[in-house]
């Protein structure tokens, strides 16, 4: 996801001389393309990601387009007050890119893993939140963040996420995307677990339980419309990200508690949770319950009570 | 266009009865400031109060952002926007808010937290440097905002991406929110610091036009090096039961404290 993200930024830097990349001292093999090929719109800010953050508003207000750029919590949770002070609340074009979003960094301990992103970017006005599910999400939704103004968050897997998409698709910022229509259960999922929704709702379809599958790359704005479409008639509405409460779960419940929706909610999510040891990003999925064995579990029991 | 030292006179009035009306805080920190910001408006900077954002201007950006009133008060003595505005500082519905506001023409950027301002003055130096402008960029800090470990990034930043456009006044009163500069966390030596952090340095009396003239002018000092103006000051300058006080970066002057330091400020 991270090379599907640097490529289609480098070859929409290639025409358009507003963009600009800042990173916090991390990029090894994901940003020298761009570096090299762009060396007067490119910083290595080092890792200073408060004047990082800072000096990327300053170059919005002159009219760039910057991305920064870093792993899991570093570009967001570390500057939080510049992300809010500086650049939402001046609304600039500053985009900010984390790589390594929920467990991808799993093994290297619970500083590494950004599992509160989402809730807290999302808190914040101006600031859209996007957290796409595969390479082809990515490239598509990276378009529309580069078209649009005002400050975004970007929120990648590592590497080496399977191409869910087979074509380009049709999606924007604000819209998910339903792959698979069913009439029990509504699966809704953000991130790269959007896998794990499709597996379970194959698993389930062979017990009999047919679902809708939506991926909503983009939880805010989120897409209400389709939200209270599939849900219409449908027994179970279940969410799955790799984030605490507070993420898509949460916004998804609020909006299905205002509608006619009178079926069961159910989010998946990492829960309170403080993991101490090394995990791979599997490894702490399964644990955490974000898995399609528990998914699946979850949606049988639900549907029979 | 006033003379500095009537700029300066006009502007501390506006600021005292500013902070009297809205009962707000940080007059001991405007005036201590007032001298440099006169100065700036009068002299140094390159602005069109009808065009805010004009290309060619200079960039002054606030960063410590509590020193309100009196930036205001100097917008609106060269023109900005008119002096009844002046009136609504921390009004209902006023964008004349207690820390600056972007909203107001001619501030650059809304700032109030401490240690913002430096890294946003990088990226402006950076940008304008990349656009080979002739445009500079002033920030002003506070000495307590020196302890804000964002703004040491931004000083190694400065200089490393050789931003000689950047200029970086200290309004160095001494005095922070809750103690001596020497109680709390004691800065010295200052001028030695950015000296080691490879920038040009200028130490002067924050309250000597010549002075402040002759160093905001004359900059860069060296050719690829931020500059940085440590200016010392007093805090409620210019009042004599302001001056050096603690109390005075909190409390607001009442009728009679406001009478006498309006009188104290034209007598001088």
């Amino acid at each position: 996801m991270r090379i599907s993200f640097i490529e289609t930024l480098t070859e929409m830097a290639e025409k358009d001389e507003r963009i600009w990349l800042v990173c916090g001292d991390l990029g090894y093999s994901v940003l020298e393309e761009f570096a090299n090929k762009f060396p007067n719109r490119y910083i290595n800010a080092g890792v200073a990601e408060q004047n990082m953050t800072g000096l990327s508003a300053g170059l919005a207000l002159e009219g760039k387009i910057v991305f920064t750029y870093s792993i899991a919590n570093f570009p967001t949770l570390r500057c939080l007050e510049q992300i809010r002070n500086d650049i939402c609340y001046h609304n600039l074009n500053v985009n900010i890119v984390s790589v390594g979003g929920g467990f991808s960094y799993g093994s290297q301990g619970y500083t590494h893993h950004g599992i509160e992103d989402i809730g807290i970017m999302s808190m914040l006005p101006n600031m859209d939140v996007i957290a796409p599910a595969d390479p082809i999400e990515t490239k598509t939704l990276l378009r529309k963040i580069v078209e649009k103004d005002g400050p975004s968050y970007l929120r990648l897997g590592k590497a080496r996420e399977p191409v869910i998409h087979q074509t380009n698709i049709d999606i924007d910022i604000g819209k998910g995307i339903k792959l698979i229509e069913g009439g029990d259960v509504a699966i809704i999922s953000t991130g790269c677990v959007l896998n794990i929704a499709l597996k379970s709702a194959k698993k389930l379809l062979k017990k009999g339980i047919s679902s809708d599958v939506i991926s909503m790359p983009s939880i805010k704005p989120i897409d209400k419309d389709l939200i209270l479409k599939s849900s219409l008639g449908k027994k179970l509405v279940i969410t799955i990200e790799e984030h605490r409460s507070g993420g898509l779960g949460t916004y998804i419940s609020s909006i299905l508690i205002e509608s006619e929706f009178r079926g069961k909610f159910k989010s998946i999510n990492v829960g309170e949770n403080i993991f101490k040891k090394a995990g791979s990003q599997d490894y702490l999925n399964e644990i955490h319950g974000i898995s399609e064995s528990n998914l699946c579990q979850t949606v049988e029991s639900l549907i029979k009570k | 266009m006033l003379d500095s030292k009537d700029l300066a006179k006009k502007i501390k009035i506006h600021a005292l009865e500013m902070t009297h009306k809205a009962n707000s805080s940080h007059i001991g920190t405007c005036l201590s400031m007032a001298d440099i910001l006169a100065v700036l408006y009068s002299e140094v900077l390159n602005y069109n109060p009808k065009n805010p954002l004009w290309d060619s201007r200079d960039r002054l950006v606030l960063s410590k952002g509590h020193g309100t009133a009196i930036l205001y008060s100097v917008l609106c003595e060269v023109g900005f926007f008119e002096s009844k505005d002046l009136d609504t500082f921390c009004c209902n519905d006023s964008y004349f808010t207690g820390h600056v506001n972007s909203k107001v023409p001619g501030i650059e950027v809304a700032t109030g937290s401490l240690g913002h301002g430096l890294p946003i003055a990088c990226g402006i130096a950076l940008a304008l440097k990349k656009s080979k402008s002739n445009s500079r960029v002033f920030t002003i800090s506070s000495d307590g905002e020196l302890d804000e470990g964002s703004v040491w990034e931004s000083v190694l930043f400065a200089p490393h991406h050789n931003l000689n456009n950047l200029n970086l006044v200290i309004d160095y009163n001494k005095i922070q929110s809750f103690g001596t500069i020497d109680e709390v966390l004691s800065l010295e030596p200052l001028t030695a610091k950015f000296e080691s952090f490879n920038w040009s340095v200028s130490e002067i009396d924050g309250h000597n036009h010549k002075e402040l003239i002759d160093a905001l002018s004359n900059t860069p000092v060296e050719k690829n090096k931020p500059s940085v103006i440590i200016a010392h000051t007093i805090k409620g300058k210019g009042i004599d039961f302001m001056e050096n006080k603690l109390a005075w970066h909190y409390k607001s002057p009442n009728t009679l404290e406001l009478k006498d330091a309006i009188n104290q400020v034209n007598k001088s």
